[in-house]
């Protein structure tokens, strides 16, 4: 009986809760007929900053123009390929349009959270560099579900002003393990890219499968932990800027974007080889909206806004619109003196490598790496010591005043009595 | 008062009360809540519990809470943390909130407003705002550089840490310990100095006894959101200081991980209840006391 | 309080005024460099409006307002109707078993470190989106449950206590005039019971503006609230109109408390600002 009512009561909240979730759902619903969701990363899109194109309003405007109805882009940014998955494979979260890198769209084929694109929408995509389409798009070898955003390779940034270039280590990656520069040290804060900088110091296959180079690779990032002054993403940016750090790797392009705004930067490729990647724009298979999405993906890939972007974040742009266009060549070069060579030709000066999607077992094996790297902080038994004497002394005042109170009590009793 | 006369009041107290309290609006109305809490405090917290004892396929399973081993020097480093900015609250906190108290009621007024000022702008703001006076290339390494010195290396250390919470979460130490020294009769005081106490003796035999429940809710308020805290090791801790909130955030990320951010955050949310309890139990036992 | 020599009055004050001074240089920072030509923190090259302007053409900026404020109204307002429906439940419940249950449950999210309810929450709702096939869960749905839930144990401590004040013979006297208990609670209780249902609802209407963790949680990029908004920007390259963004909202409080303290607004409403909400907690806990 009892049992009964309680049972119903539970039945009756879940109920209450699956109206509330769908309809709050249906209530988005609604409004997604005309709402495209972009989920992109972090300073990836010109954005209408300091007098620059709004690609998203730009697409509204000219949506409305094209078929007389009115929609809203819902743009929003992740800083990294496995925060993306993250929200996506919660499961509870949904978009249109999103643009991840090479192995983590393997990634998402192989799960089978892709649409295929349907190119009838996406007639823009002919302008897209051969190179990077069939064989080039080796995460995609059937080029079914993504077309090519930007690309580029991972280096090295220094402030000129705090390594001076008689520094042995500039040219290879020992400038980030270099303990001259304690405490300035800038590291990837995704476990790929931070694994990655390890591997190719050392000489290790990226995509190997094998526990034991894994393991160096996370002695060498162990090794650097001390004189890391933080794990970043685009922090970086401001901090790059601001001269908060001598030594950082990241992507070319942003190193473009900070020069901007520090003549004082500079940049190499490490000579013992770096990471190549494309991004690319695709469609996830809980999208309400595909066509609306294809949409979008042609009219990124259309020569005044192509060029708005890759003038905007700096990226090598696969795009023969692009590279083919003089005012972009000439605005790059207004940028930084070696703009398109960094970005485009500097590419077979060292090895380069690819990140493949691993295998399920080995990206375990490199979350738990990477969360032993964080947590991992060597600290002394100093810190046991104070943490205990504080316990303890806290311990023993509250002690002594519940006996004072019990004491002060029992008087106050004998003395009523 | 005769017995007579109790009876019929008691018999009279009951039955209004139970007319009363038995309308169907006073039944009824309390359900919304208790439906609403069972959903969406209870068996939220009843899944953090399903998730630490199960593994990817649903089984049961204790790795989850064997794994957490891993994570004790976490736990030891968020705890020290924590503490340390707590002493350090209590040291700069007590005499603040006693000076506090000894002002003009007028300027009692302004200042406590000025006081809590910070706590109603967000965390957020005032750590970044830290992080910006701070950092190496902020404002103060900057003014320290044109002065000749060695650029400053802050962000990224412990000590960045331990500040960052005793910036943030000082205000929550002095409001309670001003409350309660404000509220002291000033009998008390005079009472003692006419004892022949003199003002340190005051302080030690009259003050700081009668102030002690503002300093248990000031540790409690200032310990519990440092050692749970994420943003604040992200921010000035450059991420090389990972706190067991950082931890739990970053299992979140990750599916394959949820099970191991529920472990950790059950025997987290596990400890601090009991010692709330612990110390709510010792200190001041005048409350019911039914709850933690 | 009592009086003091004037060498103690001096130091109290010097030392007063050192650690306000403390507290305020990161923010007063923060603020004047807000108007800093240049996007520099090194250096002030000179005054400027310009990162204001900035701001004013970011409308992801003014979305985020606009959720936050439409969040804040939404889960305030429900958590008062709930709330002051379940502090007279409680307050008329009899069995003593159930009362402490319902009372420790409500207190649960203020003990409870912020992200354990984050993620308690979070796990509850990916799993509810799981079952019954939601997609696209999380957003404002999740964040209106989420912010009512931490919302409703202020709206009953703020409710609960005006209950016990009441002189019961008024009830009684209403009743013996021939009220129903229902009317007689909504003739003569709640009238009674209004300043603590206004500040209530105040309380939860701030703590939502506020809360970071707990969204953190269980939102979607695609509904952020300022606190997200913020925290979004402070993980890229920040740009000064941040800084502008986070004056304006400096200045926004300062206003309101100084016109809630000097005005002479409704003594609850100043209780409710002046209040050290998580001393409450405290308060509530023990009752």
């Amino acid at each position: 009986m009892k049992i009964n009512r309680i049972a119903s009561v539970l039945i009756l909240a879940f109920m209450l809760a699956a109206i509330m979730l769908s309809t709050s759902a249906c209530g988005e619903n609604n409004s997604d007929e005309n709402t495209l969701y972009v989920y992109n990363w972090g300073e990836y899109i010109s954005d209408g900053s300091d007098g620059t194109l709004n690609v998203n309003q730009e697409f509204e405007k000219w949506y409305e123009k094209t078929y007389g109805k009115k929609i809203t882009v819902n743009y929003s940014t992740y800083s990294s390929n496995e925060d993306m998955y993250a929200k996506l494979s919660s499961g509870a979260v949904s978009y249109d349009v999103v643009i991840p890198s090479d192995y983590m769209i393997e990634r998402m084929i192989k799960e089978d959270m892709l649409a295929e694109l349907n190119f009838k929408n996406i007639p823009n995509a002919q302008y897209i560099d051969p190179k990077f389409t069939g064989e080039g798009a080796y995460y995609d070898p059937d080029g079914k579900f993504s077309v090519p955003y930007t690309y580029g390779m991972v280096g090295v940034i220094y402030n000129t002003k705090d390594v001076p270039s008689t520094e042995a280590s500039i040219g290879s990656w020992e400038l980030m393990w270099n303990e001259n520069y304690k405490g300035n040290i800038l590291q990837f804060n995704n476990s790929r890219d931070a694994f990655g900088t390890a591997q190719y110091y050392l000489g290790l296959d990226v995509n190997d499968n094998n526990a034991e180079s894994w393991q160096k690779a996370y002695e060498k990032l162990l090794e650097q932990k001390p004189i890391v002054q933080g794990y970043v993403m685009d922090e970086i940016f401001n901090k790059m800027s601001s001269g908060s750090a001598a030594v950082a790797s990241y992507y070319a392009g942003d190193f473009l974007t900070m020069y901007g705004d520090n003549e004082d930067l500079a940049f190499y490729y490490p000579k013992e080889g770096t990471n190549i990647f494309v991004d690319a724009m695709c469609i996830p298979k809980c999208t309400r909206n595909q066509e609306l999405a294809e949409l979008y993906i042609n009219f990124m890939l259309s020569e005044e806004i192509a060029v708005a972007n890759a003038e905007y974040i700096c990226y090598a742009s696969p795009n023969t619109l692009v590279v083919e266009n003089e005012g972009y060549l000439e605005s790059m070069a207004e940028v930084h003196p070696n703009a398109i060579d960094i970005l485009y030709n500097q590419a077979e000066s060292v090895p380069t490598q690819y990140y493949k999607n691993l295998s399920s077992e080995q990206l375990e094996r490199l979350n738990s790496l990477w969360d032993d790297l964080k947590i991992e902080s060597s600290i002394g038994t100093a810190v046991y010591v104070i943490a205990g004497v504080i316990i303890a002394v806290l311990v023993a005042a509250i002690a002594v005043g519940a006996v004072k109170k019990s004491k002060n009590k029992k008087m106050w009793e004998e003395t009523e009595n | 008062m005769n017995g007579n006369a109790k009876v019929r009041k008691k018999v009279l107290a009951a039955s209004s009360k139970s007319t009363i309290e038995r309308s169907w609006l006073a039944r009824i109305a309390a359900y919304p809540h208790i439906i609403w809490s069972l959903l969406f405090i209870v068996v939220p917290l009843m899944f953090v519990a399903y998730f630490a004892f199960t593994d990817m396929n649903g089984g049961f399973t204790l790795e989850n809470i064997k794994n957490l081993s891993n994570y004790g020097e976490t736990f030891v480093l968020s705890l020290f943390f924590s503490l340390i900015a707590t002493v350090i609250c209590i040291i700069i906190g007590y005499p603040l909130a006693y000076f506090l108290a000894r002002q003009s009621p007028k300027r009692q007024k302004i200042l406590v407003l000025l006081l809590m000022l910070p706590m109603w702008i967000s965390l957020l703001i005032r750590t970044y705002s830290l992080m910006a006076l701070l950092d190496n290339g902020g404002i103060i390494s900057t003014f320290l550089v044109s002065l000749g010195f060695e650029k400053l290396s802050f962000i990224g250390t412990g000590g960045a840490v331990i500040l960052g919470m005793v910036y943030d979460y000082l205000p929550y130490m002095v409001l309670p310990i001003y409350t309660t020294i404000s509220k002291i009769d000033n009998r008390y005081l005079e009472a003692a100095s006419d004892l022949g106490c003199n003002s340190l003796q005051t302080i030690k035999n009259v003050v700081f006894p009668l102030s002690v429940p503002g300093i248990i809710s000031g540790i409690t308020m200032v310990f519990v959101p440092s050692i749970s805290t994420f943003y604040i090791s992200q921010k000035l801790g450059g991420g090389s200081f990972d706190l067991i909130g950082d931890t739990i955030e970053r299992q979140f990320q990750n599916k394959m991980t949820y099970h191991t951010g529920a472990a950790i955050s059950l025997v987290m949310m596990i400890l601090i209840i009991i010692s709330i309890a612990i110390m709510n139990k010792f200190s001041d036992g005048d409350g019911g006391d039914i709850i933690v | 309080m009592f009086k003091m020599n004037k060498t103690k009055n001096v130091i109290s004050g010097a030392y007063i005024f050192i650690v306000m001074l403390l507290l305020y240089a990161p923010i007063l920072v923060l603020v004047i460099f807000s108007f800093n030509e240049s996007g520099n923190l090194g250096n002030f090259s000179g005054f400027s409006l310009k990162w204001y302007s900035e701001l004013f053409k970011d409308a992801t900026a003014f979305t985020a307002l606009k959720n936050t404020l439409i969040l804040a109204v939404e889960s305030s307002a429900l958590a008062t109707v709930i709330g002051t429906f379940a502090a007279l439940g409680i307050y008329r419940m009899q069995n003593k078993l159930v009362k402490s249950l319902v009372t420790t449950a409500t207190n649960v999210p203020m003990m409870n470190p912020d992200i354990v309810t984050g993620v308690s929450m979070m796990l509850f709702f990916v799993a509810v989106a799981g079952i019954f096939n939601f997609p696209n869960a999380l957003g404002q749905g999740t964040m209106l449950i989420a912010h009512t839930t931490f919302n409703l144990p202020y709206v009953i401590l703020s409710v609960l206590p005006r209950f016990k004040q009441m002189d019961k013979s008024l009830t009684e006297a209403a009743l013996d005039l021939g009220c129903t208990p229902s009317k007689a609670f909504f003739k003569v209780e709640l009238p009674f019971i209004v300043p603590g249902i206004v500040s209530g609802a105040m309380l939860g209407f701030t703590l939502s503006l506020d809360d970071f963790v707990i969204s953190h949680f269980v939102s979607s990029p695609d509904f952020q609230t300022l606190p997200l908004y913020i925290y979004n920007q402070t993980a890229h390259n920040v740009k000064f109109s941040m800084y502008a963004l986070c004056s304006i909202i400096i200045a926004v409080i300062l206003l309101l408390m100084l016109a809630i303290n000097f005005i002479g607004a409704r003594s609850d409403a100043k209780r409710t600002f002046g209040k050290n909400i998580k001393a409450e907690k405290r308060n509530l806990a023990k009752h």
